[in-house]
């Protein structure tokens, strides 16, 4: 964790005095951690060079200030470059055509074309009442049809029959006739998968995409690839034309550079996320979410996502409220944020999720760890509801039996106290001002003050 | 795989025929490292650094190979390009060597459990399929477990491919209970006198702790009746995957104990260069490259002949 990109790009620029203006010779050691970074992330390597001049070029003159943090200042640029590389979000289908407007999906074996189809389908039944047909015309992968089938009829798409005797082409054309007849608004068609350097596979795609002719053709792109997005995504780019692309599999713990990589080399914008096997799991694309992702900044959008599905809404309202009516956060609502915290996967994973964790001082994020939080519940637990509420009344005395009772040391009950002490202080402007910002800073402090390490669980 | 010699243009041919395909940019520019016999230089060495980046080596292990590389070259022993590249090679086949290992089904308990594991789509079943194709050739007799009890179609897949092999099939279908699909095809292998079980099992992504603890799961009921099994931990690798397959090694490790690798979609551009940082990480046999979709497309892993066609020096 200590290896995030800002703390590598602040290594880079401790040479930096004062107000320092950026330029060549001093970013050349940024620019390379900046290549490593993307190196690591799977982007291609001529796509990295490309992107590697440009964040330089953005770079060069900007002024950065030793005082804050020029390695997060620097990031920054180079998140920005990527969002703009990356393009306006785009999850348009067009679909304007005379009906059946058709849909062809194409990509390499395993690439998740066949899932997409299901997902694009009930999307587009769902969100924009399309009626939608599909047909495989995959007659080499075993149950490739069946496969379909099966996903059709999960999705409620009309499915139209084909089988591994006839040929892809007169698959298609039928396929175009039938939906016709069925009123279809829609007609996904999928294929099967193809190595861009089998010119007989590559030739049947393009004479499926000269017959059918598509409004849309789909590259679909697994999000674990790694050098090799950029030979595909160009053979498959130069022998069709491709509309966009979906980034499949990102549900994984894939940096997902490939993503970069195909939307430099094609120009073509990358519409849906694949997020999940089943066949809702189909998220339209934010640009700035594969950057940070990408740069291994996390995915803030995705916790914030996260936490609103975990955390007890009720609970939180509850205590929105007590705070902007001025009320105090007492030792119970500090128990609660706690047992949240785990709710939430524990600190670890919080922790893991959040940009800006760079900011912390090698070796805290160590001390926060979830025997540190689980040990201050245990604390709060064993005070009486009164101490809770009032924690000025907790005396040397209450402190020795609290102590007692929840196993630990009147140290650790001090610290506690003061660690609350500074949580009502930060809910206060959070309460104020709001922003996630803050609170991170908060809980930074928070750590800061654990003294003495906890001893780690993993 | 013996008589493929006279078939499709010989094993030789379609080897290399397969493998140069994953020649590409790192022969390209290791090309032109021995046909100049420059002296090596700043140029030269990041040359072979892009080569080796290009191939999904990755920065860390690249940095590694460049690093032992280094010393030879200061002190002028290596003081040509053709040099080296020979000490490239050196380097690399001495990653991959120890590697090399057959794939063998002789186990003192009877049936030989072999499981297939890996991410969504990595080609599991294909493998298990071609791997069902070259031990019936050697007279094994056979079970296939469809463990695949999520993806749509799963079962009708590896049914295809029993066909293909003339090998029986247990399943019970889609939505049933993966480790008893296995248990049963394990278990009716063993009253039957059976040498080996092939189990697949449903592609997930590493990352995914209730997926993983279901595969553990899996093997935990497998080895029930005899402690021993699975005897193999097959973990299936894209070769087109970048710098996630440590992770997919490092994960699948820690929840079923990987045995060995089998890298596939090799007769693509691919080159699957992870392979030697995850050589250096956490060593295990690589039994087996793809090199196609039919069913005789496999190729036991040689160390030598994957580095030379990753070289262009066949
Ligand atoms: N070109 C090529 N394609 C392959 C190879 N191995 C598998 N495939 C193809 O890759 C695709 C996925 O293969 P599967 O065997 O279904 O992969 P899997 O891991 O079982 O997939 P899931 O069960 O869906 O997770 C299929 O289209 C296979 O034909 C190979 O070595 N070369
Ligand atoms: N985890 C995950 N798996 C996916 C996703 N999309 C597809 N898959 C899985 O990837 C494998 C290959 O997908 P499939 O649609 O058959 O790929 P195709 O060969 O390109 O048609 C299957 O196991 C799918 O269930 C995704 O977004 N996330
Ligand atoms: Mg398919
Ligand atoms: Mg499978």
């Amino acid at each position: 964790m200590f290896d995030s990109l800002s703390d590598r790009l602040t290594n880079t620029l401790r040479g930096l005095s004062g107000k320092a203006r950026l330029t060549e010779e001093n970013i050349a050691d940024t620019l390379r951690e900046v290549r490593r970074a993307l190196l690591e992330a799977d982007v291609a390597l001529p796509v990295v060079k490309d992107f590697v001049d440009a964040v330089s070029r953005r770079a060069v003159g900007v002024t950065v200030s030793s005082a804050l943090n020029p390695g997060e200042e620097f990031v920054k640029i180079v998140h920005a470059q990527l969002v703009e590389l990356m393009g306006e979000d785009n999850d348009e289908l067009n679909l304007n055509a005379k009906p059946p407007v058709v849909i062809l999906m194409a990509g390499l074996q395993g690439a998740g074309k066949t899932t997409t189809v299901a997902k694009l389908a009930r999307y587009l039944a769902e969100r924009q009442k399309k009626k939608v047909s599909v047909v495989s015309a995959d007659v080499y992968r075993p149950a490739a049809i069946t496969q379909l089938q099966t996903l059709a009829a999960e999705v409620g798409a009309t499915f139209i029959e084909s089988s591994t005797d006839e040929k892809p082409l007169a698959i298609a054309e039928r396929a175009v006739a039938t939906a016709r007849t069925q009123f279809a608004d829609v007609l996904i068609v999928d294929t099967a998968g193809r190595l861009a350097i089998d010119d007989a596979m590559m030739a049947e795609i393009q004479s499926l995409q000269g017959a059918l002719q598509p409004t849309e053709t789909l590259f679909v792109v697994d999000a674990m690839t790694g050098q090799d997005a950029a030979n595909t995504a160009k053979a498959f780019n130069d022998a069709l034309t491709l509309t966009g692309v979906v980034l499949a599999k990102t549900d994984g713990d894939a940096r997902g550079g490939a993503a970069l990589s195909v939307r430099a080399i094609t120009g073509k914008p990358i519409k849906f996320l694949g997020v999940g096997e089943k066949v809702d799991a189909l998220e339209p694309f934010h640009s700035d979410r594969i950057a940070s992702r990408i740069l291994g900044m996390g995915d803030i959008l995705s916790l914030i996502e996260e936490a609103e599905r975990k955390v007890d809404k009720q609970k939180a309202q509850r205590l929105a409220k007590k705070m902007s009516r001025g009320k105090k956060f007492d030792l119970e609502d500090f128990r609660d944020q706690l047992q949240q915290m785990s709710n939430m996967g524990g600190v670890g994973s919080l922790l893991d999720k959040l940009p800006g964790m760079g900011q912390l001082p090698a070796g805290v994020a160590d001390q926060v760890d979830d025997g540190m939080f689980k040990k201050m519940e245990v604390i709060i637990s064993s005070m009486t509801p009164h101490e809770r509420r009032y924690p000025d009344v907790i005396n040397g005395s209450r402190k020795q039996r609290i102590a007692r009772g929840s196993g630990t040391a009147v140290p650790d009950v001090n610290r506690l106290l003061k660690q609350h002490k500074q949580m009502q202080k930060m809910m206060k402007k959070v309460s104020k001002k709001g922003g996630m910002q803050k609170m991170m800073r908060g809980m930074q402090g928070l750590s800061q003050q654990g003294g003495r390490p906890m001893p780690r669980r993993r | 795989m013996s008589d493929e010699d006279d078939k499709g243009g010989g094993f030789f041919k379609r080897l290399s025929k397969g493998l140069s395909k994953t020649r590409g940019s790192l022969a390209a520019g290791v090309g032109n490292l021995i046909l100049g016999e420059k002296v090596i230089d700043e140029d030269v060495l990041e040359e072979l650094e892009t080569a080796l980046l290009l191939t999904d080596v990755g920065v860390e292990a690249t940095d590694k190979i460049m690093a032992s590389l280094t010393p030879r070259i200061k002190r002028k022993q290596l003081n040509n390009t053709v040099a080296l590249h020979a000490a490239l090679a050196d380097e690399l086949k001495a990653l991959l060597a120890p590697l090399e290992k057959p794939f063998c089904v002789d186990t003192e308990s009877k049936p030989c459990v072999v499981m297939f594991v890996g991410v969504n789509g990595a080609g599991k079943t294909t493998t298990l399929g071609k791997i069902a194709s070259h031990l019936t050739a050697q007279g094994r007799s056979l079970v296939l477990a469809a463990g695949d009890t999520f993806r749509a179609a799963a079962v009708e897949q590896l049914q295809e491919w029993g066909h293909r092999n003339a090998v029986e099939v247990i399943a019970q279908g889609q939505g049933a209970d993966s480790a008893s699909v296995v248990f049963d095809a394990v278990a009716s292998a063993r009253a039957r006198g059976i040498d080996v079980v092939l189990a697949d099992t449903a592609g997930r992504l590493q990352a995914k702790a209730n997926l993983m603890e279901e595969l553990s799961k899996v093997k935990r009921v497998m080895a029930r009746d005899d402690a021993s099994a699975p005897h193999e931990v097959l973990l299936v690798l894209d070769a087109g995957t970048g710098q996630n397959a440590l992770s997919q090694l490092d994960l699948f490790d820690q929840a079923v104990g990987v045995t060995g690798l089998v890298v596939t979609k090799l007769d693509g551009t691919a080159k699957a260069g992870v392979l030697f940082a995850l050589a250096a990480r956490n060593p295990k046999p690589i039994y087996f490259i793809g090199v196609g979709e039919g069913i005789e497309d496999l190729r036991p892993f040689d160390a030598d002949s994957f580095v030379d066609a990753l070289l262009g020096n066949l």
